[in-house]
């Protein structure tokens, strides 16, 4: 049993040094994780600023001036041009100068006057759908606080309606970059965690010290062990990184308890290492490795939640995501991050966790021991 | 002195395709290459057309009527057949948040109990939380909550009269390009993209850093082979297998989702070889710099692949983003290449677009292959 314990302590020594006395090496694993974080905390947002814009006023009325600044002063839209005809439309928009052109009609004042609904037409670039389809969402509600208030100003006693009051939970100014760092946490340690794992493997295998390995009096289980344990380390202290950076620069408060969050993170980067020593364990040389890796990472992180909700998917790719360990890091670490989530509420997450760590990891020791033809 | 200049050069080409055969049957004798080239095209077909929607549809709500009503029942039954919404009903605002906390549902509708009273009177107020935990999914569920109450009040609630027309501002909303708003349409250009980042840079960086490592780059270098024809012979067979990779995805797609090629075949087919020159050029440049596998490895991630998903404006738009991130997107060629799929697939042949992007990516091949001959000199340390 000590002996185990020093080989086991032997290996994970050994481990470390081979990612950390290089510097190279070093700087590869610790300095892109913050990058990262920085870069795609500004860069990862659906929240539209400043985005170009033209508009054509046919009307040229109090009323449709009065709308242009109400767009103008909202942020999401910089005009970038005031046309004078629509065959100007389609160049602006086809060579990207705009994103969307607003037209006023004609008779824009003439039928708010009238009482009536007076039209404009929105045209937004489809060749990025995402952007089209929320610039247009925008301005709805920028025309209908537009219609409000002019209606307010001019006399149109309404009654008002049901008002909708919404209160945003957990994240008050619906920031989406309060949901992207968190879930970032998990993304990024586990490719980076698994690709670690499964090419130091590789690596091994190629220098023909892995079965030297082999051939020692270590047990496949320890090897298992000394493997995963320095990879799970690495990731800790990346996971740590991005949670400083998420709290020091990006300023989004942690509502969680750090108990809990590292009791899961462990579980989760025991599944990630064991999935990177499955993958290893199938592998001959590090192109395997390497490409196996990435195989399996892309639709994991497509799958997560990460960049779109899981819920929106079709049922048959929602079952699959349950195999996949980012959905569960992505949902826990929002839950602990922001919604201070407890152990108790967290069950199935771990749960499912430990279940994908505690088939992976033993297969991969197995395998290691069995797959030597 | 003619007739020995042409012997010189035959005796090149001979070289090159010898080099080159080898390198062929490298690539297929190991099937993970293949993998690569012609199933995660596919894959990441299927994932991208049916895995990523921003579509939302049966949103999980719960609904917490505190008074019940002729009104709020009428009200929960508009929300019922909305397609948006699955409506859990909790006894009390309690049972609703723990069903919000066990993620059941993703927003809480409370009805206060004097809401038909006030509906009648005409002021009455409905109450909404949202999980904000996502944004993105929140802000639209609050819009279509909204939007369905709105609807209804309209059509059926008990408010007396009905209300005469008010002032009010319509949009008529186009979307160029992509009429019936099809994300598959522009997402097929990330699957190209990260395709041809994979098999240019990563898989060659790769296989360049194992000769380095294993010695057999110096072996080369003994026999009369010059650092030029042995960068050709590395770069031919993965041009060809990008080239496949680029085959497949265009006919996936249009099989599959019918995504339409509105511009030029050739075009696409000049500009895609642009950019897979690029992803060579920075696959031979980092393992030549590196000599290590596992270090070309993790750095090829992080200068290609990665920017090419988060910052190649194929998920998150680019011109949104603040300016310090947007001058990054700059260095990256994977912008460039988006840009002009995007154009080439929905738009058509449009210059102002296509011939910026083709110059930055030709003048980045050109000097990354200039850098990848100097590095490769005869040269052992």
């Amino acid at each position: 049993m000590i002996d185990s314990f020093y080989r086991i302590f032997a290996l994970i020594r050994k481990e470390l040094l081979a990612i950390l006395k290089d510097p190279k090496s070093r700087v590869t694993v610790f300095v892109p994780p913050i990058l990262q974080c920085l870069i795609f905390g500004y860069a990862a947002s659906y929240d539209l600023n400043h985005v170009p814009y033209v508009v054509l006023d046919r009307d040229h009325s109090g009323a449709s001036r009065a709308l242009i600044a109400t767009i103008d002063r909202n942020g999401a839209f910089d005009r970038v041009a005031t046309l004078q005809k629509t065959s100007e439309i389609p160049d602006q928009i086809t060579e990207k100068r705009a994103a969307v052109a607003v037209v006023i009609d004609r008779d824009f004042e003439r039928q708010l006057m009238a009482g009536k609904t007076a039209k404009i037409q929105v045209i937004a670039d489809g060749r990025n759908t995402n952007t089209a389809g929320t610039a247009q969402g925008y301005l709805n509600t920028i025309t209908a606080d537009f219609a409000k208030k002019w209606r307010d100003e001019n006399g149109f006693s309404e009654k008002p309606g049901v008002q909708v009051i919404t209160r945003a939970w957990y994240n008050p100014n619906l920031e989406t970059r309060w949901n992207m760092i968190p879930s970032l946490i998990g993304t990024i340690t586990m490719m980076m965690t698994m690709i670690l794992t499964a090419m130091s493997v590789a690596r091994e295998r190629e220098a023909g010290t892995f079965e030297q390995l082999l051939v020692t009096p270590y047990r496949p289980y320890e090897i298992m062990i000394g493997k995963a344990l320095p990879s799970m380390l690495v990731g800790l202290i990346q996971a740590t990184s991005i949670l400083l950076v998420a709290q020091l620069w990006f300023r989004i408060p942690f509502a969680g308890s750090y108990f809990v969050l590292y009791l899961n993170l462990i579980e989760f980067l025991a599944a990630s290492v064991g999935i990177g020593l499955f993958i290893s364990s199938i592998s001959k040389n590090m192109q395997q490795a390497m490409i196996g890796s990435v195989i399996v990472m892309m639709p994991f992180m497509l799958m997560s939640g990460l960049t779109t909700p899981i819920m929106n998917m079709p049922d048959v790719l929602q079952y699959l995501t349950y195999l996949n360990p980012l959905r569960y890091a992505i949902s826990m670490t929002r839950q602990i991050y922001l919604e201070a989530a407890g152990i108790s509420q967290l069950l199935p997450e771990m749960l499912a966790l430990l279940a994908i760590a505690a088939v992976t990891l033993p297969i991969a020791a197995w395998m290691f021991r069995n797959r030597l033809a | 002195m003619i007739r020995e200049q042409l012997a010189k050069r035959r005796q090149s080409i001979r070289r090159v395709v010898a080099l080159t055969r080898k390198e062929t049957w490298q690539i297929l004798r190991d099937p993970s290459a293949i993998a690569i080239g012609v199933i995660l095209p596919l894959l990441m077909l299927i994932l991208f057309g049916y895995g990523l929607s921003f579509d939302i549809k049966n949103l999980p709500v719960a609904v917490v009527v505190e008074h019940s009503s002729e009104d709020t029942t009428s009200a929960v039954s508009a929300l019922r057949l909305s397609r948006y919404f699955v409506v859990h009903p909790a006894g009390t605002m309690a049972d609703a948040e723990v069903m919000m906390s066990k993620q059941k549902v993703h927003a809480i509708l409370r009805f206060p109990p004097n809401f038909s009273r006030d509906v009648a009177k005409g002021d009455a107020t409905l109450l909404v939380a949202v999980n904000a935990t996502d944004a993105n999914t929140a802000r639209i569920a609050s819009t279509y909550v909204k939007g369905a109450i709105s609807t209804w009040q309209a059509r059926d609630a008990k408010d007396g009269s009905p209300m005469p027309e008010m002032p009010n501002v319509a949009i008529e909303n186009r979307m160029w390009f992509n009429d019936a708003n099809q994300s598959q349409w522009f997402l097929v250009p990330g699957v190209i993209v990260l395709v041809m980042t994979l098999i240019g840079a990563l898989l060659t960086s790769l296989v360049i850093a194992r000769e380095w490592e294993r010695g057999t780059f110096e072996a080369l270098f003994a026999t009369p082979v010059r650092p030029g024809e042995i960068l050709l012979s590395k770069t031919i067979p993965y041009f060809v297998m990008g080239m496949i990779g680029l085959a497949l995805s265009v006919i996936g797609s249009q099989l599959l989702f019918g995504v339409p090629l509105r511009g030029s075949l050739w075009l696409l087919v000049v500009v895609s070889s642009l950019y897979l020159l690029v992803a060579l050029g920075i696959g031979l440049v980092i393992s030549s710099v590196t000599k290590s596998q596992f270090l070309a490895n993790q750095i090829t991630f992080l200068v290609t692949f990665l920017p090419a998903t988060m910052l190649s404006g194929f998920i998150f738009d680019i011109r949104s983003m603040p300016v310090g991130p947007q001058v990054v997107t700059q260095i990256f060629p994977a912008r460039y290449f988006v840009s002009s799929l995007q154009t080439l697939f929905l738009a058509g042949d449009v210059w102002a677009v296509i011939i910026p992007d083709a110059a930055v990516l030709a003048l980045m091949a050109t000097v990354l292959m200039a850098i990848a001959i100097k590095s490769t000199r005869k040269r052992i340390e």
